[in-house]
């Protein structure tokens, strides 16, 4: 295998694919929560008639659009990817993971591919409830999404249902696989990390317009429906967390070890506030720890055993250091939007949130707490379950294709080149669209009368003929 | 249980060949006025352009998705040899997709300074047409395998024939692109749309006559299938068939009808492309792996069945529906932003 200071085609494929999905992930898990606002606000503006409503949904709806295009052209990337750098996880998994991905285009994508141009263009062709409808499908479309992904990343993480001939895999049970023993948990918890991701976003602008005293009755939705989410979800999240966690300790016993940077699996362990792992002499330094609580969080019981880093192979052990920081950086800022959430909650219950500044102020820069969170909690779950790519089935060397490193090289230089500059580009656009803030824009009377579908079939034969 | 392991590797393969063939021209007219951006200098007529296929990109794009999961999930073996084996091509494509994809949204928010994305919808829609025809050229030549996978170097794909290729597909798909602005916009797009169509039709036409006389000059297998008896007689039909659907585009063009061009210009598209089937069947992996030895279990092959037959048919109709949906033409000033 070619190498260069080190590294081999198989580290450079990681990175490649580390960097390709770090970036991928912000735009679905912000687009799945985005467009559960969205059709939330909609179907508000359909039964309620306000119109700041329908002001916010298309305000929403443009950085929808424009974080949803993002998402989409990066994901396409991941797919072909799989191909491209690790046609040995393609051809040996394929049989197990190939259809869960094909269920996902069949399922999801060409329904919010298609209702998504109903939802972004129909505003003043179609009636409300059709667009309404739409959004309503789209974002059951990314919901529907992120099952089936989901799933698959769940079977890398605890495969179940298949069985093996001629070193390849091949499914036995269909429902294991779809189903298998973390998906439940994973799945709950990924889908309350994007309504919580979503929600710092849409409370962090709603904070800015309320400071600047601009869009009134905008601002007060959003700070209040981001406010309520985060008090309701994040709480919720660390109960999901648990169960997670419980999960992991019974099917990925070293990924735990390396959460909790416990070596000794003898001893009960301490909860590690901080310290620095070091693997080469198997025990941590500059340690602040509580004595025990490591064992009560885990297993529930104060002197409760379970194993250490020790107790596995040393090719078995995933990197300890990323996994034992990003936890503790995901736990971190879930512990913060707890606090956001119950501190906003009692202002507004006070009747105190609207001049409170000094708690909107730092708020409206709080947007990128979710992300960061999720990019966290992402890291320690996939780098915990190295060095394997299907856990205890494929270990992640011997899944990489048969390229050369220089091709690696090449298309990884050219994802980091695009990748920074094209979304760096977009993401800006949308921080110039939040900035300028909802504009009024009022529903066509002319194009929205009592019989609107055959309106709508009107202006289309004008403009035919 | 055998004859059904026969059988179903052949209903995955129509139906992936159903689905790239989808692909191909939806993407392709979608790809097309991208490549034809630059005939367009004024804004409005590119706000037309652009409006005349925002509400469709996303969804045409997904075919190219479908694509890719139904051969990885239909035929694991071939995903493994086929990717590794065009891997600059596909970059060039993926990284294409990328800039134009992204310049729907980003021209509009950029307004007024949004020349860069009308230069990156162009550029990238014109790399990644050709991209697809570098893949194409790839495919129809030999890939080197060993022992299942794939065992050539990283620059096998790039040929004469792969190049022309390339130039072939960025041709075709500029034709479809333009007889779809004759569909779809008014005044000047459409006219200047019918004076590109003309001049797009002939050059289709002399790269299909080059590749019909390439191909089976360098591939003897597939001089074999078409020259011998009695294939021959069947398969003279699809030049027959081409010439005569050629006839018709050109004649629609110059009536200047609404939407004959587009039409005959997707029935060359699909004349040519079962052409290609018809050369290689049932290879997957021309001349290496057939869509037997490619395929996955039968046990993955049925589950993918069982949720294509039931979701395909709707997937057409919400296809459908948002064609007719947002049927007529796109008048100017027309868009969401």
């Amino acid at each position: 295998m070619e190498t260069l200071a080190g590294v081999d085609t198989t580290l450079l494929a990681r990175v490649q694919f580390a960097f390709t999905i770090a970036f991928h992930i912000i735009f679905p898990s912000f687009t799945i929560g985005l467009s559960a606002f969205i059709a939330t606000l909609e179907l508000r503006w359909f039964y309620s008639g306000k119109q700041h409503f329908h002001t916010l949904a298309r305000f929403w709806t443009k950085i929808f659009a424009v974080s949803f295009a993002m998402g989409v052209v990066s994901g396409i990337v991941m797919e072909y990817q799989i191909g491209t750098n690790w046609s040995r996880f393609a051809e040996i998994i394929g049989n197990t993971l190939g259809p869960l991905f094909s269920y996902e285009v069949l399922t999801a994508f060409f329904l919010e591919a298609s209702f998504l141009g109903i939802m972004l263009f129909g505003w003043n062709r179609f009636p409300p409830w059709l667009h309404t409808l739409a959004s309503v499908i789209v974002a059951f479309g990314t919901m529907l999404s992120g099952f089936w992904i989901l799933s698959a990343n769940s079977w890398m993480h605890t495969p179940a249902g298949f069985a093996i001939e001629n070193g390849i895999t091949y499914p036995v049970d269909w429902s294991d696989i779809i189903f298998n023993p973390s998906f439940p948990y994973r799945f709950t918890h990924m889908m309350i990390a994007t309504y919580l991701t979503t929600s710092l976003v849409v409370l962090a602008a709603g904070a800015r317009y309320m400071v600047q005293g601009r869009f009134e009755a905008e601002a007060r939705t959003m700070v209040h429906m981001g406010l309520g989410m985060l008090a309701i979800l994040a709480p919720l999240q660390a109960v999901v967390g648990d169960f997670h966690g419980l999960n992991t300790l019974e099917h990925q016993p070293a990924k735990i070890a390396a959460i909790e940077a416990h070596w000794d699996g003898s001893e009960p362990a301490a909860l590690v506030l901080f310290a620095w792992p070091d693997k080469e002499a198997e025990r941590n330094h500059a340690e602040i720890a509580i004595p025990n609580l490591g064992s009560l969080i885990i297993t529930h019981d104060w002197n409760g055993r379970f194993k250490g880093l020790r107790d596995f192979k040393r090719e078995d052990r995933p990197p300890v250091a990323p996994v034992f920081f990003m936890f503790r950086l995901m736990v971190g800022l879930g512990l913060l939007m707890m606090a956001i959430g119950f501190t906003g909650v009692f202002l507004w219950w006070r009747g105190r949130l609207h001049r409170a500044t000094w708690f909107l102020r730092p708020l409206s820069h709080a947007w990128p707490v979710g992300f960061m969170a999720l990019l966290a909690g992402w890291m320690v779950t996939e780098i915990g379950r190295q060095s394997w790519i299907a856990y205890g089935v494929l270990r992640t060397a011997d899944a990489v294709s048969p390229v050369t490193f220089g091709s690696v090289l090449i298309s990884l230089a050219l994802f980091v080149l695009v990748y920074c500059v094209v979304f760096s580009i977009g993401i800006w656009y949308i921080s110039r669209l939040i900035g300028k803030g909802p504009q009024q824009i009022p529903a066509d009377p002319e194009a929205l009368p009592n019989r609107p579908l055959s309106a709508a079939q009107e202006t289309t034969r004008e403009a035919s003929t | 249980m055998s004859e059904v392991s026969e059988t179903i590797p052949v209903i995955l393969a129509l139906l992936l060949g159903f689905t790239v063939a989808m692909y191909v021209v939806l993407d392709g007219f979608d790809l097309g006025i991208g490549i034809l951006f630059p005939f367009f200098s004024r804004e409005e007529e590119r706000d037309q352009i652009m409006n005349s296929v925002a509400p469709f990109w996303d969804g045409n794009e997904t075919w190219l998705v479908l694509g890719g999961v139904s051969l990885w999930a239909g035929f694991p073996k071939a995903f493994a040899v086929i990717l590794p084996a065009v891997y600059m091509p596909v970059m060039f494509l993926l990284l294409a997709l990328i800039f134009r994809g992204v310049a729907f949204e980003f021209r509009w928010v950029a307004k007024p300074h949004h020349r860069k994305w009308d230069v990156s919808f162009a550029v990238g829609s014109i790399v990644a047409a050709f991209a697809q025809g570098l893949i194409l050229g790839a495919m129809l030549q030999e890939i080197r395998i060993s022992g299942n996978q794939f065992a050539g170097g990283p620059l096998d794909w790039l040929t004469p024939f792969s190049l022309m290729c390339g130039v072939a597909v960025v041709v075709g798909y500029a034709l479809l692109g333009a007889t779809w602005l004759m569909m779809k916009t008014v005044d000047g797009v459409e006219q200047r749309s019918r004076q590109l169509a003309l001049p797009l039709l002939a050059a289709l036409m002399a790269f299909i006559a080059i590749v019909s006389v390439w191909t089976p000059l360098q591939i003897g297998r597939i001089a074999e299938r078409w020259f011998s008896m009695p294939n021959i007689f069947f398969l003279s039909q699809i030049p027959v068939a081409t010439l005569l659907v050629a006839w018709l585009c050109y004649y629609s063009i110059r009536k200047g009808r609404p939407i004959l061009p587009f039409a005959t210009s997707v029935g060359l598209f699909l004349l040519a492309y079962l052409g290609l089937v018809a050369s290689n069947a049932p290879y997957i992996v021309p001349p290496s792996m057939t869509i037997w030895e490619a395929a996955s279990h039968p046990s993955s092959q049925v589950f993918y069945l069982i949720g294509a037959s039931i979701l395909m048919p709707m997937i057409l109709v919400y296809t459908v529906l948002v064609f007719w949906l947002f049927r007529g033409k796109v008048k100017p000033g027309e868009g969401y932003h």
